[in-house]
Order: structure tokens, then C-alpha cells, then sequence
């Protein structure tokens, strides 16, 4: 009732005839003011990104548990994978969070165009960055180490027959060993691929922001949804800068 | 207009570009240095240098990217506590699968 009051007090032509009173179009009315609104908005969108941690979390463990079960098989199947490819894609994601967090600094300070530029740049980058991972998908799928009925044991029986085994020094691998190579890439498709659906959700959303943010819909004062929009996207990035070194970086020295 | 201004301000921290600019360097100078990190051999400390820098980076990209550093306490609150949980949870479960073995050879 003391909402409908307020609106009927304020001059339609000027949205801060009544002080504090005053209430614009984007207030939602069971909220007292923008700043309940908005405190409101930001702590549902962190209990959501720590349901989202616990799901990553749950991988990383699985990880972490097998990787100290079948500790040869995960070094043998971390050899595969190809620093230059994952170092390229982790500038690349960590330049997409920064053009994003430019994004949310464009419209805390009413940058139409710059917004624009920089949602556009974070597209892009988003894009290129599931581009570089597609190349690093189509080199698992031409060597058969895609986890099912086509997955090839060579590399890791006959590494002198293969490039990256061959060129990280790997000893063969006993039989049963080479078979838990599989478990590797089966946690690597999932984690990656996981990591990626968030991506392109994310580039979904991005397109949509593009279109809403050309119409002045964030320049206005209420930047909510671009500001857990960012949160979302910068928490991907974390996701990524843990993935990097535990499936890249930590086997290349195994003893 | 400096009325709304202050009102805005008390609202909300805006974090200068010089800010991201700072961290995004940071996170790709990290970047670069455990990649390098990688190729020494460190022994055992690989991984645990791997997994510093990356707990770094992470940090950074939630205080500043992410704003937690100027959020209300609340938000420093939720973001503690999902934490704390998480390191818990995968805390007691890695101690209860990495010692299941000892005593036994």
C-alpha cells in the first residue's frame, strides 16, 4: 500500500521527484529498495555457483581418487594432451573474463557502445575458446582415445609408435595398467565437456545480452543481470584455471 | 545529479578498469609462470607449485573479477562458507581413500 502511494507521489516525468521515496520501473515491489534488490539478486546468483562448485568439486575429487589409484595410466594419458593448445586456451578464457568484467564496468558507468564492444569481445573469445578445444577433441577422436568400444590401447602399449607418447620419454605400459587409460579420458571428456556445456550456455546468454544491451537495456542504471551474468562467466574461468594444470601441467614429471 | 551520484556510491563499488587491468595481467603472467613451472623438474613440488598458482589466480578472479573483495558481508559470508563446505567434504573424502591402503603391506 505505501508502495502505490509512492509511485502516485512522484512525478511521472521525473523519477526523483520524491527523494528517497522514489522508485524506478526496474524496483521490483516486494523489495524495500534497488540495493535490497540487487544484495538479494547477487546472493541467490553465489548459492547457485556453490551448487555449481560442489558439482565440479565432485569431478575434481573423482579425479584426484583415481589419478592416485592409477597413477601410471594418468601420467601415460596426460602425455597425450598438448600444453601449447590448453596454455593458448587458458590466455584466452582469462582475456574473455577480463573484457567481461570491462563489460560489467561499461554499464555500472552507462557505456552503451562499450558494453556492446565488450560483450562482442567476450563472444568471441568464448567462441575461440570451444574452436581450440574442437581441435583438441577431433586429435583424441583420430586416435581412438575417445573411452568406448573404439578406444585404442597403442599409445600406451607401443608408445615409440606415437608422437606425444614418444617425445615424453613413456615406458609401455603393462597390460591392465594401459586399460585405466581409459578412466583418464573418461574423466578428461567429462570434465572438459562439462567445463564446455557451461560455455556455451554461457554464449547463449551472451548473444541474448548482445541484443538487450544494443536496446540501452543495461545502461540505465540497473546492471543486475550483467553483473551475475559476469559472476557465471568469471566462475567458468575458475573452473578452467583449476582443470589446466591438473590434466596439462602436473604428470609431465612423474618421478 | 551529486545526490543520485552519492546515492549510487553508497550502493555500490564500482571497481576502476585499472583494477582489472592489474589482475588480468596478473592472471596471465601466472599463467606463463606455471607453464614454465611445469617444465622444471621440481619432483614432488610439480604439483604442489601447479596447484598454488592456480589457487592464486582463483583468488584473484573472486576478490576483484568477481567483486567479492567490495560485496557486502553477507556475500564475503556465503562465499566462505560454501568454501569451507566444499574443502570439508573433498578434505575427508581424499584422507579416507588415500589412507585406506596403510598398515596393509
Amino acid at each position: 500500500m505505501s508502495d502505490s502511494t509512492a509511485i502516485a507521489h512522484a512525478a511521472p516525468d521525473d523519477p526523483h521527484a520524491g527523494g528517497h521515496e522514489a522508485h524506478p520501473a526496474y524496483l521490483r515491489h516486494h523489495f524495500e529498495n534497488v540495493e535490497q534488490q540487487a544484495d538479494a539478486a547477487g546472493f541467490a546468483m553465489w548459492l547457485f555457483l556453490l551448487t555449481e562448485v560442489m558439482f565440479f568439486g565432485g569431478l575434481f575429487t573423482a579425479y584426484l581418487i583415481y589419478r592416485n589409484w592409477y597413477y601410471p595410466a594418468f601420467v601415460a594419458g596426460s602425455h597425450q594432451l598438448n600444453i601449447f593448445w590448453g596454455t593458448l586456451n587458458t590466455a584466452v578464457l582469462i582475456t574473455s573474463s577480463f573484457t567481461m568484467a570491462m563489460g560489467v564496468w561499461c554499464a555500472e558507468t552507462r557505456k552503451k557502445s562499450g558494453l556492446v564492444l565488450c560483450l562482442v569481445l567476450t563472444f568471441i573469445l568464448g567462441l575461440g575458446f570451444l574452436g581450440i578445444k574442437t581441435v583438441e577433441y577431433k586429435e583424441k577422436i583420430e586416435k581412438h582415445h575417445v573411452p568406448g568400444f573404439h578406444y585404442s590401447l597403442n599409445s600406451f602399449l607401443n608408445p615409440d609408435s606415437d608422437a606425444e607418447a614418444k617425445a615424453a620419454g613413456d615406458k609401455p605400459l603393462a597390460p591392465d595398467m594401459a586399460e585405466h587409460t581409459e578412466v583418464y579420458f573418461s574423466l578428461y571428456f567429462a570434465m572438459t565437456g562439462m567445463h564446455a556445456l557451461h560455455m556455451i550456455i554461457g554464449i547463449a546468454i551472451l548473444g541474448y545480452m548482445i541484443f538487450r544491451a544494443r536496446a540501452g537495456a543495461y545502461t540505465s542504471g540497473h546492471v543486475t543481470f550483467v553483473e551475475n551474468f559476469g559472476l557465471y562467466w568469471h566462475f567458468v574461468d575458475i573452473i578452467w584455471i583449476f582443470l589446466f594444470p591438473l590434466l596439462y601441467l602436473i604428470s609431465r614429471h612423474p618421478n | 545529479m551529486t545526490d543520485q551520484k552519492e546515492m549510487e556510491e553508497s550502493q555500490h563499488h564500482i571497481v576502476s578498469p585499472v583494477v582489472y587491468i592489474i589482475i588480468g595481467g596478473a592472471l596471465l603472467v601466472l599463467t606463463g609462470v606455471t607453464v614454465g613451472a611445469s617444465y622444471l623438474e621440481l619432483k614432488i613440488f610439480n604439483p604442489i607449485v601447479a596447484i598454488a598458482i592456480a589457487c592464486i589466480k582463483a583468488v584473484l578472479v573472486v576478490l576483484f573479477f568477481m567483486h567479492v573483495k567490495y560485496s557486502s558481508k553477507l556475500t564475503k559470508l556465503t562465499v566462505f562458507c560454501g568454501l569451507f563446505t566444499f574443502f570439508a567434504l573433498i578434505g575427508m573424502t581424499l584422507s579416507d581413500y588415500f589412507t585406506r591402503a596403510w598398515g596393509r603391506w
